[in-house]
Formats: structure tokens, C-alpha cells, sequence
């Protein structure tokens, strides 16, 4: 089919991990009664060494994909395929395998340790998992190795409880158990969010040497400015659907959908206030619905005072690699023959 | 100025011993003055909005004077704190969901709220209607439970709650860092409203995030181990700050709006001392690349141009 997924595929080389269609639908009420869209027709695909950030507000979805990637939550409808290889599909022993390749570090590092026992038991519970055959000196080697990505010293954090290390040093870790497996997908959820300052641009150096050996990254956040500094591609979610994609470069640069430019206008900048950078992003009136909230600033999020995206708005690429969700009025005024193919 | 704090120490207790998280702190915050704190976790800004307005539990006093307009607060002393707390400071916490009682509809609480403060609850009920109406709450919340407002309204609410009274300096520890950036602009522009409004007077904003304190504070504090570290103003602390700290903070900090292909940020190596005995000399030694002999000295917190104040021996 022709859609935006096959746009973003520009230099040849295969995804490694790719969303087509992907919808979820969550029950909702006390007898599953309601029904509640978290992610609506998203399709993108992430390319081994590559960092492709999720970013969208409270219930934009962006944790519900993170999840159907690693199998956590089911896919209500379309694929999200692996290597080729469709992922809701696989059973047991092909399941297992599957995780080798993808893991997931999220947002608290202190709940994802047991406060009972040492830190270094998720290494353990790999091995046990995982590496039943190998043997103890191999195995200590091999956790050097994984420590040594992560830029931690062993002596600082083996045996130790999660309480005697720091944020920075667990996030580390999970991502050092995640390297032992010798994974080549990480969704990375919100794991920057609970850091201080100092040691955030650590974690985020580490990402971006993980991607120079060919890991491929989904970089899930609602800091703009991480993803602005960490990530090839940039994927604005809205509601569950995807408002703005493409290079990171171009979608941070040239953002054209209403709800990216009040995104951005919000981000606090260290150099330019907000009065500043608020006229170059203005959204036209008409698109703002509930006038009072936004003079106000009573929302909660901008999605509540933008006018919804309609729902046979589709996705235009208004410049090579960089696509944006129109209504069909809008679309056929930008490029009449985009829209033709696309009434998904 | 209207807050004062003068060679403030406070201690926590432990089994383990006192841990100095606030060693010797003087600063001045002026009428109108929005000063935001800034720091890593533990650098003692939330022990500082805390020592200032109640002092409990593990906290231990150990000197200093914490003067609010001409009155000296007896911080020291948690009952007599009654009388000042509310009336004439006041706080708005991180967790404002937590904040409010449960089992009272908003109305009965603030009335409760009021009445034990000695105040005549039924004079503010109409101030309470025209501010709510202010920042979006219609006068039908007061007869809610905290549980029917979403997370937004309840931090709405608890703000004008705890601005009531026109406190002379208001403390907000972290309330935006929960959030979503939307939210955050919307919060902190309304923290800016009610100083315009002349709701308070002044106001101290903790947070760890410096680039909204750019947005929003006159001054910037910055903290580091339990002591000061910088003070200027916000345009000079991320403009042209002088303390190694605050200046590799305010460059590790990635942006939007800049362009990073092959470039680099770096953080700063090592972690804070633990401070149950911290290093004697400038506690920012360790981590500092331009650390020398002098360091093992104290770096005293000493004004470098007008309204900067640094501790380094190198700025000195």
C-alpha cells in the first residue's frame, strides 16, 4: 500500500521494526462496556542503529505502543512485525527468543528493582532465563562487558541493595541487563524523566552510543528536548494518532501541525522565553475550540483546545521525509495526489 | 526584603548521625521577588522550603534566624509556627492530590481550614468564588470531593487555597514537575499571575528544571550539598554564570531549537558528597575540573558583581 511507512523508507535498508495499522482498544467501565481508542492506525518503522522518539502528552498512547512492541498488552487490530516476522504471533519458544532481541527499561528505577533483594539479581534472573549453560567465569566476563557499555564499576554496583545506588546508577543497570541479552530493539520508556540533571545527559550518551552499535531505539518521552537532542526520527502522537513524523531535524524545525507548534511553544527554553518563541508558533484561531481555556490556561492538555484531527484526516508528506496530518480539504490543497491512494 | 535567612543550619537526624543537608545558608528574597531554588536531588532546596515553613519529624534546628518582613520566625518551634503558617506563609506541595482531605467536600475543608486559623470562614467564601472563577473552577467545586476534579483542577485549587490569605511569601516546591510541558507553561505562568495580582507577595519556586525558572523567576538560587552555591539573576545564571556547578548544569542540558548532529553534551562526573560527613573545603571539589589547592578551604558566598553572589575561590 502506499503509506506514509513506505515514505520513511529512504535509504533502502530495511526496518527492523515495523508498526503497520497498529490499533488499541481498551475496554472501559465496570462490565467492559466502554470503549476507549488509545493508539488509532499508526504505522512507522525504526532501522538498526537508529532512534526514533515517541512524543505526545498524558494519554497520547505513546506507553500503549511501547507495550504491544514488547508484547505486554495485545494489539487490537494491525501488525507490528520484527525482522519480518509478525510479532503477535509468537508462542513459547519463539516468544523467548523475541526477547532476546527486545527488552524495555522504564520510567521508575526503583520500582522495577525488588527493594528485598540485591540489585544485581535481574543479572541472575537473565541467567537463569536465558543462559542456563554458561558458566560462572564466562558469565562474570560477560556482565563486565555489559557494565562496561553502561559505564558502570562493577565494584560500585555489583552486590549492592537498589536503595545504596542512585537513579542514574539502577537506570544504568536495567539497561546493562537489557545489553546482556544481546538485544538489538530497546523501548526506552520515559527512562530519562526521574534523573537529575547532572546525570541525564549520561543516560542519554548511552543511548546514543548503544545506537552507534546498530541497536535500534524507540525513545518514549514528553521532554521535546531529549528527543530533539538524542533521535534521528520524531514521531508527534496526539490522541493515538499520529499528528506530525519524520526527520527529527525537520519536524523540531519546520513543525507544522497546530498541535506540534503549541507543543513546542510550551517547551521551556534556557535562551529564549516563552514570549519570545510563542509568536513564531502561533496556531490560527480557528483551529483553537475552547478560546477561555487556553486564554485562561486552564487545560490540561493541549489536545483539549485544539480541534480534534478528523477522522479521515490523513498524513501528507509536505517535504521529503517529513509528514503531517490534514484534513482531506487541506490535503488536496497541499498535494492532490497524495490523498487519492490514502482513504485508508 | 521581605524574607531574610540568615546563616540558617539544619540538621537530620539519623541513627547513623546528623546529616548536614542545610549547612549555613544567607539570602535575601525582596518584595514582588520571584526567587526560584534550583538544584540536584539532595542539595537541601526542599529541606530549605521546609525549615522555613515547618519543621518536623527527623529535622533538627541547629541556628540561624529566618526573618519574614520585620517579624522573626520561630521556626524552631512547630506550634508557634501555627499562628505564621497560612497566614503569612504558605506552601503549595508537589503532590497537590495529596493535599487535600479526602473525606471533605473542598468547601467544608477550606471552611474548617479558615475557622481553625481563627479567620471567619463566611468573609472569604465570595474572595474564594471570584479566584476560583479565576483560574477556571466553577463555584460548584467547593461543594466536591477532592476525588471528582482531575489532577489539573485539583492543583488549581490547592493553589488558591493556600494564597487565600495573601501570604507574604508563598514557597512552591516542585509543583510542575509532574506535569506535561502544556501543563507546566500553564502552572507557572499562573505562579507569575499571582504575584501580579498582588495574592503574595513574594514567592520561592523549588524545582529541578532550570529552564522554567528562566521563564519565571527574577532570581535564581542555585544549591549544591546543602549550600549555596550561586545566586543572580535569571538572565546571569544562564547567561553567564560563574560557579563550575551552575555552568556545566546549564550546558548539559539539551534544548529544542538547537541542532545536535554529532554534537555532544557531556554531564558532570561523580556524584554529590554524601553529607552525614561531608568533605571539609568546597563540597563541589571532587566533581570540579578547575579544582586546585585552594579548595580545601572554604569558598565563602560573596557578592562578585552587583546582586551576584558566588562561592568560589576562583571567582573571588
Amino acid at each position: 500500500m502506499s503509506g506514509p511507512q513506505n515514505d520513511a523508507r529512504d535509504n533502502g535498508e530495511a526496518g527492523l521494526l515495523k508498526l503497520d495499522h497498529v490499533t488499541k482498544v481498551y475496554s472501559t467501565g465496570t462490565f467492559g462496556g466502554g470503549q476507549l481508542t488509545a493508539v488509532r492506525d499508526v504505522s512507522f518503522e525504526v532501522k538498526p542503529g537508529e532512534v526514533m522518539s515517541v512524543i505526545g502528552e498524558s494519554g497520547s498512547g505513546k506507553s500503549t505502543i511501547g507495550k504491544m512492541i514488547l508484547r505486554l498488552s495485545p494489539i487490537s487490530s494491525g501488525t507490528i512485525s520484527f525482522d519480518g516476522t509478525d510479532v503477535s504471533t509468537l508462542k513459547r519458544r519463539a516468544l523467548k527468543e523475541y526477547r532476546r532481541d527486545v527488552q524495555g527499561v522504564f520510567q521508575d528505577p526503583f520500582s522495577s528493582y525488588n527493594p528485598i533483594f540485591k540489585a544485581d539479581r535481574v543479572f541472575a534472573m537473565v541467567k537463569s532465563e536465558f543462559f542456563p549453560g554458561t558458566s560462572g567465569p564466562e558469565w562474570r566476563n560477560k556482565i563486565g562487558l555489559a557494565l562496561e557499555a553502561v559505564t558502570l564499576d562493577p565494584t560500585q554496583v555489583l552486590h549492592k541493595y537498589p536503595h545504596q545506588l542512585s537513579g542514574g546508577q539502577l537506570q544504568r543497570l536495567l539497561i546493562a541487563r537489557a545489553l546482556l541479552l544481546d538485544i538489538r530493539f530497546l523501548v526506552a520508556d520515559e527512562i530519562i524523566s526521574m534523573l537529575d540533571a547532572s546525570t541525564r545527559i549520561d543516560v542519554l550518551n548511552l543511548l546514543a552510543d548503544l545506537k552507534g552499535r546498530g541497536l535500534g531505539i524507540m525513545f518514549i518521552t514528553h521532554d521535546l528536548s531529549l528527543g530533539n537532542y538524542i533521535s534521528e526520527k520524531t514521531v508527534i502522537l496526539r490522541r493515538g494518532l499520529i499528528v506530525e513524523m519524520g526527520e527529527t531535524q525537520k519536524v523540531f524545525g519546520n513543525p507544522t501541525h497546530p498541535y506540534t507548534k503549541m507543543l513546542l511553544a510550551s517547551v521551556p527554553q534556557l535562551h529564549h522565553k516563552w514570549e519570545e518563541i510563542a509568536e513564531g508558533l502561533k496556531v490560527p484561531d480557528s483551529v483553537v475550540i475552547d478560546k477561555e481555556a487556553a486564554a485562561k490556561k486552564t487545560y490540561e492538555t493541549v489536545s483539549e483546545i485544539l480541534a480534534p484531527d478528523a477522522d479521515d484526516s490523513v498524513l501528507v508528506e509536505t517535504e521529503p521525509n517529513h509528514l503531517v496530518r490534514f484534513s482531506p480539504e487541506e490535503a488536496r490543497e497541499i498535494e492532490p495526489a497524495a490523498v487519492a491512494g490514502k482513504t485508508e | 526584603m521581605n524574607l531574610e535567612v540568615e546563616n540558617l543550619r539544619v540538621y537530620y537526624r539519623t541513627l547513623a548521625g546528623d546529616v548536614q543537608a542545610l549547612d549555613g545558608v544567607t539570602f535575601g528574597v525582596g518584595d514582588g521577588e520571584i526567587m526560584g531554588l534550583a538544584g540536584e536531588s539532595g542539595c537541601g532546596k526542599s529541606t530549605l522550603g521546609n525549615a522555613i515553613i515547618s519543621l518536623t519529624g527527623r529535622m533538627k534546628y541547629i541556628e540561624g534566624s529566618v526573618t519574614l518582613g520585620s517579624a522573626e520566625l520561630p521556626i524552631w518551634d512547630f506550634d508557634e509556627m501555627n499562628h505564621h503558617r497560612f497566614n503569612d506563609l504558605s506552601i503549595i506541595p508537589q503532590y497537590a492530590m495529596s493535599a487535600m482531605n479526602p473525606t471533605r467536600k473542598i468547601g467544608k475543608m477550606v471552611g474548617e481550614l479558615l475557622d481553625s486559623k481563627g479567620v471567619r470562614h463566611k468573609e472569604y467564601i465570595p474572595e474564594l468564588k471570584r479566584r476560583f472563577e479565576l483560574v477556571g473552577l466553577s463555584q460548584d467545586v467547593l461543594n466536591m470531593y477532592p476525588i471528582e476534579l482531575s489532577g489539573g483542577m485539583k492543583q488549581r485549587a490547592v493553589m488558591v487555597i493556600s494564597t487565600l490569605l495573601d501570604p507574604s511569601l508563598l514557597i512552591a516546591d516542585e509543583i510542575t514537575s509532574a506535569l506535561d510541558v502544556s501543563t507546566q507553561k500553564a502552572v507557572a505562568e499562573m505562579l507569575v499571575e499571582f504575584r501580579e495580582r498582588g495574592f503574595v507577595k513574594s514567592m520561592i519556586v523549588i524545582t529541578h528544571d532550570i529552564s522554567i525558572l528562566y521563564q519565571v523567576a527574577d532570581t535564581i538560587l542555585v544549591m549544591y550539598a546543602g549550600k549555596l552555591a550561586e545566586k543572580a539573576s535569571a538572565d546571569t545564571i544562564i547567561n553567564s554564570p560563574r560557579h563550575p556547578y551552575t555552568r556545566l548544569l546549564i550546558s548539559s542540558l539539551p534544548e529544542v531549537g538547537v541542532t545536535y548532529t554529532g554534537k555532544r553534551l557531556t554531564g558532570i562526573a561523580g556524584t554529590p558528597p554524601a553529607l552525614l560527613n561531608p568533605p571539609e573545603g568546597c563540597r563541589f571539589r571532587d566533581r570540579c575540573p578547575f579544582a586546585y589547592e585552594k579548595c580545601l578551604e572554604e569558598p565563602p558566598f560573596v557578592e562578585i558583581a552587583p546582586g551576584h553572589q558566588t562561592a568560589c575561590w576562583k571567582e573571588i
